[in-house]
């Protein structure tokens, strides 16, 4: 069997599973729609909740991230540290304060329109930026392992996600992410195996990246530091100079994890206050599996890439071109590897293209290679069998859809429960409600399909703001609004607009005014930051900038009204909480 | 009433020391050792890195899943010895 008919074998396997599952849990009330009638486990919503936070670029892309080296552990913590958060600061809160969204609770708690407003729009932007990613990834992942176009792949998985997101509402969606996790998980973890085999005899991936390297007797972070800096490389293990900066990074990924909506709605839908913060640690366990994989792939991958292009070591003669694997030559088609001669000596000299090796007769770096290859070529480079390629293709997918489904639930709940529902008609029926979320959903898969196949030039950027708005105007919010009862509205909207102005207008200076390119006040390098903090990491200040308006504004004007502080009171302790309920 | 509401003080005060001490353990393994403390660690190795290193790319997420999880335990004890579980 050809590698593209098992490919398809697999993907469409999948989609045929995800598709049965939807039909077998319909949507059937309002509840069933938004938090799948609030009875899923701690365990499944667990294994849910991983699949809807591990999108396609934790999938294809995140290894690649880690291979630069240390730096980027800021990745690896702050994707995860978040989780603490929420099982501490807000999921169990929000849990028995029972209602659909997280527009609900703002709404409610300040006691305003205009806050739950505010909330919808933080809620849409952020959503939408991350579902461009994942209709774009999905289309990535379809072009190259099925060999259709990418926009054709963009269609297909819009197909899909809308037959099941639109019937099974988030009862479909909780289930289907379910089988997605074990089918990603799968296809991440089988490859590591086998390399970590390979390159340290060790079949944990986790213990054998600290374990020693079969070929020269040294361990394996030693020898990589050794290949690297003999390339001209960093060191893969140094230290970086700007700790501030990396600190506020990874405390903007952790906060802004804890502040997605699309992962906050999934804690509604379990059944009590305990199994909030169980579900909490059970996602991250599910998270962690592939999170603790990922580095163990960065600094393998890297180091067979790096063997197979100097095969007897680096001080010798690189490879001749003509001698280059089979796995190189099918990623040379896809564009995703690229080779020039540069000093016509047939061979490829692949170094860090800003040191000069010139005394070796080197022209300059002659190989350019896409980090997502780490993973996606994983299989082929560890001479795996082509059924682990169409996993690998299948996992891919899933990620991108899992996500996808999510972020159109969080989507399409705010405009027809906040918007329809609570702001324009409150008199709508149960069943007009669940055709307005069905039909919300529809518009929302269609307008990700238009921006995923027209994606704004701006896209990659664009994901540094849905973290930065979260983190400094969703996060802040929700924790003052279940830690402090004197929080009054006037001192959360103050907070928040503050918080959320100055991260946006942070990065739009170095980013580009509305991410227009050429528009950027100073450029963007780290002699022009404020204290050398990068716009990637701007939303913790932001954050905090947040909290001190919204308590000065509030200490100065009146306390919030009785019912107000009850809510406060009730949400903090588990008794009476119930299923979750519709107002 | 008045011993319902002591009750519930002392119930949410022990919640805010359980979450401020699991936070400073939390900031500890991946702001601490991860990140700023790196340095200091530098001598202890750990199979071809150095401590700060296995916690900024492994290590800080094991003590992250075992505190939501200590927390857990905690807090339905917690729940249980003041009446308040559902």
């Amino acid at each position: 069997m050809s590698q593209f008919a098992i490919n398809m074998l697999f993907v469409g396997a999948s989609f045929v599973l995800y598709i049965g599952i939807a039909l077998w849990a319909r949507a059937g009330s309002t509840k069933e729609f938004y938090v799948a009638g609030g009875g899923v486990g701690p365990i499944p919503n667990g294994m849910a909740t991983a699949a809807d936070w591990m999108s396609a670029a934790s999938f294809i892309s995140m290894a690649g991230l880690i291979s630069v080296g240390y730096v980027n552990s800021s990745f690896l913590m702050g994707w995860t540290g978040g989780y603490v958060l929420l099982a501490m600061l807000l999921a169990p809160y929000l849990r028995k304060f029972g209602k659909f969204t997280v527009p609900d609770f703002v709404g409610d708690r300040f006691y305003s329109k205009g806050a739950r407003l505010v909330a919808v729009v933080a809620l849409l932007l952020t959503s939408i930026t991350y579902v461009i990613g994942q209709m774009s990834g999905a289309g990535v992942a379809f072009a190259r392992f099925l060999e259709v176009s990418s926009d054709a792949g963009i269609w297909i998985a819009s197909a899909v996600v809308f037959v099941y997101a639109v019937i099974g509402g988030m009862k479909g969606i909780t289930y289907t992410q379910v089988a997605q996790y074990v089918v990603l998980i799968l296809a991440y973890t089988i490859p590591a195996i086998f390399i970590s085999l390979q390159l340290t005899g060790n079949p944990i991936p986790q213990i054998g990246m600290f374990g020693d390297h079969v070929d020269s007797g040294m361990p394996l972070l030693q020898k990589l530091n050794e290949v690297v800096r003999d390339l001209g490389f960093q060191d893969y293990t140094a230290d970086v100079s700007n700790k501030l900066n990396m600190v506020l990074f990874t405390l903007s990924l952790m906060i802004g994890t804890a502040g997605l909506p699309h992962v906050i709605i999934r804690f509604f839908t379990v059944p009590k206050v305990a199994d909030a913060r169980s579900s909490a640690g059970w996602a991250l366990v599910f998270i962690a599996l592939l999170y603790t994989t990922a580095p163990a792939v960065a600094s393998m991958a890297r180091l067979n890439l790096l063997t197979t292009v100097y095969p007897q070591g680096v001080e010798q003669p690189a490879l001749e071109y003509s001698e280059r694997p089979q796995w190189v030559k099918n990623w040379e088609e896809t564009g995703l590897i690229k080779f020039e001669d540069k000093n016509n000596d047939g061979r490829i000299q692949y170094y860090n293209p800003t040191a000069d090796f010139s005394d070796r007769g080197w022209a300059g770096n002659e190989l350019t290679v896409n980090s997502d290859i780490l993973v996606l070529a994983n299989p082929e480079i560890a001479n795996l069998p082509g059924w682990v390629i169409g996993l690998i293709a299948a996992g891919a997918i899933a990620a991108a859809l899992s996500t996808a489904a999510g972020l159109l639930l969080a989507i399409s709940s705010a405009v027809s429960h906040d918007l329809i529902k609570t702001i324009i008609n409150p008199n709508i029926s149960e069943k007009n409600e669940m055709l307005a979320a069905r039909i919300s959903m529809a518009v929302a898969i269609l307008v990700a399909t238009y921006l995923g196949l027209n994606p704004p030039g701006f896209a990659a950027q664009v994901v540094a703001l849905a973290f930065g708005i979260a983190a400094s105007s969703i996060f802040p919010m929700l924790m003052m609004g279940i830690f402090s009862r004197r929080i009054n509205s006037v001192g959360a909207i103050s907070g928040m607009v503050a918080g959320l102005a100055f991260t946006v207008i942070y990065i739009f200076i170095f980013l580009g005014w509305f991410f227009i390119p050429g528009t950027n006040s100073l450029p963007n390098t780290p002699d022009n930051w404020l204290f050398g903090i990068s716009p990637l990491s701007i939303g913790s200040v932001g954050a905090v900038i947040n909290f001190a308006v919204a308590f000065a504004v509030a200490y100065m004007t009146a306390p919030p009204p009785k019912e107000v502080q009850d809510l406060v009171e009730s949400v903090r302790f588990p008794k009476g909480a119930g299923a979750a309920v519709a107002h | 009433m008045a011993d319902h509401k002591s009750n519930a003080e002392a119930y949410w005060s022990a919640n805010l020391r359980l979450i401020l001490g699991s936070l400073v353990i939390w900031a500890l393994c991946s702001y601490g050792f991860g990140i700023i403390l790196r340095p200091m660690l530098s001598g202890i190795m750990i199979g071809g890195a150095d401590l700060g290193f296995f916690f900024a790319q492994q290590g800080s997420i094991y003590v992250f899943i075992a505190l939501i999880f200590f927390y857990r335990w905690k807090m339905n004890k917690l729940d249980k010895e003041f009446g308040l579980e559902e």
